[in-house]
């Protein structure tokens, strides 16, 4: 089932991890210590213009040379480091996380419109399918994903989330079936500027995953919730549709309403639905996708997942559970629940 | 020294006590099994093709029919059918024609691949309580779409769509043309679509006049012979579809016999009474990919690009490449026909051993199109073998976007696959253009009959749907994660993409 939470300050104040960790904690009916994790966008500001490469290593000689090599062929590093970690008893370490602050060399990719992105596109996927003992599982600039298996406290204090000060945040709350224990497997999920919490299952995993693929993206990580990243790419950066569109693609009205909605509306819906039929997902979902300018979140269309919203002045919350925001801000204003499909956008206005 | 005769292939009996001498069956048989000497029946075995027709109108329920009522020696390579046909060709020096679909017992593809339903992680949706959404759009769609969103959040469409058909059901009749079938054949399965939201094939035997009310429905054909093709007559299909080849019969033409030309079939297909109607094998203006192409282009500058023109194929070993080089032209579907795909006169050599069946081809094709990241620039049709819903919900799954169901509408109508149609005396009134049989057929019952059978399959195709959990038939197009491989060799499950059961 699964639990999830954002949170963004639409003015760019910035928020440590302690209360998002507690506000997950809370969700603990809804995991099963088997996975956690959390992003952060705003908390690399000494190297906003690298992309921060987070990596899991399983050891330090072969997997890491491998990636560096890649690293050096397609750019520059300009600093690395292991990600501190802070041992808990309750969290069995089987990875090294590492870090990266990169900039790759924009005249590598041929006919390209956005190469730095491409590149990054290409290094993630090359690593995560072909590098033995190298998992590249967050790639944006400014940002960060930290995730392990384990319970929600657990993961944010071995990694000790509360250093970390961002505008927006996200998390989740794992109750695998698919891979248990497996780090890689645990939320939120990234690409790029990406990064994406899920709860539910998408029946339509299969549909999706070829089309994605068809489009160049490689799916490695033997879960559902990897492809709704790609699918944002593809739709929100590749094909430069704004959020609104793309959640309209992924979760469309149903046909009847389509069919009565005034012309111009209708065109439009109906263009969509034909040309972003394979993108369609279908099957009981609440997703929150994030990029640094916000977050969105939405339902399947027949809203087979909760999903609630609140909000406080500046700070937009989505979450499973509206417990959860309580923990995060007791002074909550205007909790309610958005329709099925229905996307909620909070965006910077800074 | 003679051959002999053959041993019978049904042998037909009367219970003589349960039998009320109505005589009915005698008027049914076409095929003369019966006849009446003084007061008694006299029956002909030879004579039946197992049409049922007698049997289904006895009011007594009287008569038996048996098949292969005397053996053979078994031998398992030297099979009676093997003899049967030596015997019969060392006579008449002839191919052998046959009727209706492949008669091999090779293994059926569909019936070794399992669906999934939901239980527990995802729950199955209920179509009687939610939407669920068989609409089917066919034709080109574009590969991504331009919009411009203005500053008061006003978002304008800019990619310009291409004109696709609307079905309300992924299920289309495939082509039957008024020669090799009756007009009220076609008639009742004209009514059928109209009544169901979906389109049939005209067939390479023109449009009759009888069948215009229901042109918005009817995909009108262009094969190799051209019989019928007029500006008029391509205006009035909502989608012109061009043949290249037919499941039952790749690489050769059709051949429809000169008794069959009827005053009215000779106008419609646009040739003189009585002589044969000979449709080549290859289309004479069309030696390569790109005089397809040019074809493609052709008929829509005709129609002013206002129809999605259709190609149909064959399943052959290259239909992924060729259906690949189609994706390229104007062409907006190409429709993949199976190598079980029914016909009304075949040879039989080619019917029982020509061309791949249809999972295996719709799901390289898809793959094929995939891989080259043109998938929706064509939609994919497949045909040929189509027995019921789940094989519908299965062809989907491998990656069709709608299908033909030919042989299944005419069971609907009363064919019980004697597979003798090309002797155009079906008693049916449905393969032939005899008036006294044609006249046996009604369009009003029939088209129920036939819609029916459209009907129930969607009705099960959307409980299949919810029990997996999906709600749209965009989110089954492809998704071979919902299907399993139950006893298939790892060569066809890496064709067909698809895992085996427990995995
Ligand atoms: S139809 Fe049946 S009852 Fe009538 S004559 Fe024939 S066998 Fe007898
Ligand atoms: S259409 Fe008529 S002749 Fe052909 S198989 Fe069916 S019943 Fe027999």
């Amino acid at each position: 089932m699964c639990g999830i939470i954002g949170v963004i300050d639409r003015k760019r104040a910035l928020m440590d991890g302690s209360s998002i960790r507690d506000a997950l904690s809370l969700m603990n009916e809804r995991g099963s210590g088997e996975g956690a994790g959390y992003a952060a966008y705003g908390i690399y500001p000494d190297y906003q213009d690298c992309y921060a490469i987070h990596v899991f290593f399983d050891n330090l000689v072969e997997p890491k040379s491998q990636v560096d090599h890649m690293l050096h062929k397609w750019g520059r590093i300009v600093h690395q480091e292991a990600i501190p970690t802070y041992e808990q008893e309750g969290l069995k370490r089987s990875h090294i996380p590492w870090r990266y602050f990169f900039k790759p060399y924009s005249d590598l990719m041929a006919g390209s419109t956005t190469p730095e992105d491409d590149v990054i596109k290409h290094i993630v996927m090359e690593t995560n399918s072909n590098i033995q003992g190298a998992l590249i599982f967050s790639s944006g600039k400014n940002m960060g994903v930290f995730k392990a298996s384990g319970w929600p406290e657990d993961v944010a204090n071995f990694y000790r989330i509360e250093d970390y000060k961002g505008y927006i945040w996200l998390a989740h709350n794992r109750y695998p079936t698919n891979t248990p224990g497996w780090w890689g497997g645990a939320h939120p999920f990234n690409l790029l500027d990406w990064a994406v919490v899920h709860n539910g299952e998408i029946t339509s995993y299969g549909t999706n995953r070829r089309y994605v693929e068809s489009q160049g993206y490689t799916c490695s990580m033997f879960t559902d919730t990897e492809v709704v990243a790609y699918l944002f790419d593809l739709l929100g950066r590749r094909h430069g549709l704004p959020e609104d569109i793309v959640v309209k693609a992924l979760a469309p009205p149903f046909w009847d309403e389509i069919d009565n909605m005034p012309e111009k509306e209708q065109k439009l819906n109906h263009a969509i639905r034909l040309t972003y039929g394979p993108a369609l997902m279908n099957g009981p979902f609440a997703i929150v996708v994030a990029t640094h300018e916000g977050i969105v979140g939405f339902t399947d269309r027949i809203k087979l997942r909760p999903l609630v919203i609140g909000e406080n002045e500046d700070r937009l919350y989505i979450s499973s559970e509206e417990a959860a925001i309580r923990v995060m801000d007791p002074d909550v204003q205007n909790i309610h629940m958005p329709r099925a499909g229905e996307p909620v956008i909070g965006r910077l206005n800074v | 020294m003679s051959l002999g005769s053959v041993p019978l292939k049904y042998k037909v009996s009367i219970d003589r006590e349960q039998c009320m001498h109505c005589m009915r069956c005698i008027d049914n048989c076409s095929y003369g099994v019966f006849h009446r000497e003084d007061d008694r029946i006299i029956i002909d075995s030879r004579k039946c093709t197992a049409c049922h027709h007698c049997i289904s109108m006895c009011p007594r329920d009287a008569i038996t029919l048996k098949e292969r009522p005397v053996d053979y020696r078994s031998h398992p390579l030297w099979t009676a059918e093997a003899r049967e046909d030596i015997i019969n060709q060392a006579r008449s020096g002839k191919i052998i024609l046959s009727g209706m679909g492949n008669a091999k017992p090779y293994p059926v593809i569909f019936d070794r691949l399992v669906l999934d339903a939901c239980q527990v992680t995802n729950p199955s949706i209920d179509p009687l309580r939610e939407p669920m959404e068989l609409r089917t759009y066919l034709g080109k769609k574009p590969s991504r779409l331009e919009i411009n969103k203005k500053d008061n959040g006003d978002v304008e469409l800019l990619t310009k769509l291409t004109p696709n058909l609307k079905l309300d059901t992924p299920i289309m009749i495939g082509h039957m043309s008024y020669g090799a079938i009756s007009l009220n054949a076609q008639l009742s399965l004209a009514k059928a679509v109209e009544k169901t939201g979906t389109f049939m094939g005209t067939g390479e035997g023109g449009l009759h006049e009888a069948i215009y009310p229901y042109q918005k429905n009817m995909i009108v054909q262009v094969a190799s012979g051209r019989f019928g093709v007029d500006i008029n007559y391509l205006e009035r299909g909502a989608a012109i579809e061009i043949k290249i080849g037919q499941g039952a019969k790749p690489g050769i033409g059709g051949h429809l016999p000169g008794e069959k030309v009827c005053q009215d079939v000779s106008c419609t297909r646009m040739i003189p009474l009585g002589s044969d109607a000979i449709s080549p094998a290859p289309h004479h203006d069309i030696y390569s990919i790109e005089d397809l192409a040019q074809l493609v282009r052709s008929l829509k500058e005709a129609t002013e690009w206002k129809k999605p023109v259709f190609v149909k194929i064959a399943a052959v070993h290259n239909a992924a490449a060729i259906a690949a080089g189609i994706a390229r032209s104007s062409a907006d579907a190409v429709v993949i026909d199976g190598f079980r795909g029914g016909s009304g006169a075949t040879p039989k050599v080619f019917r029982d051993n020509v061309g791949i069946p249809i999972e295996a081809a719709v799901a390289s094709v898809d793959q094929k199109l995939k891989d080259q990241g043109i998938r929706n620039k064509i939609s994919v049709i497949a045909s040929g073998g189509i027995r019921n819903s789940a094989d519908i919900a299965k062809s989907i799954a491998l990656g069709a976007d709608a299908v033909y169901i030919g042989t299944g509408a005419l069971i609907a109508m009363g064919c019980r696959v004697c597979g003798q149609c090309y002797r155009g005396m079906c008693p049916w009134g449905i393969a032939t253009q005899r008036p006294d049989l044609v006249e046996r057929l009604d369009p009003e019952v029939e088209s129920e009959h036939v819609a029916n059978l459209i009907r129930s399959w969607t009705l099960e195709l959307s409980e299949l749907m919810g029990a997996a959990g999906i709600n749209s038939i965009e989110s089954l197009r492809s998704n071979r994660s919902r299907l399993r491989g139950y006893m298939l060799d790892e060569g066809t499950l890496d064709v067909l993409q698809v895992k085996p059961v427990g995995a």
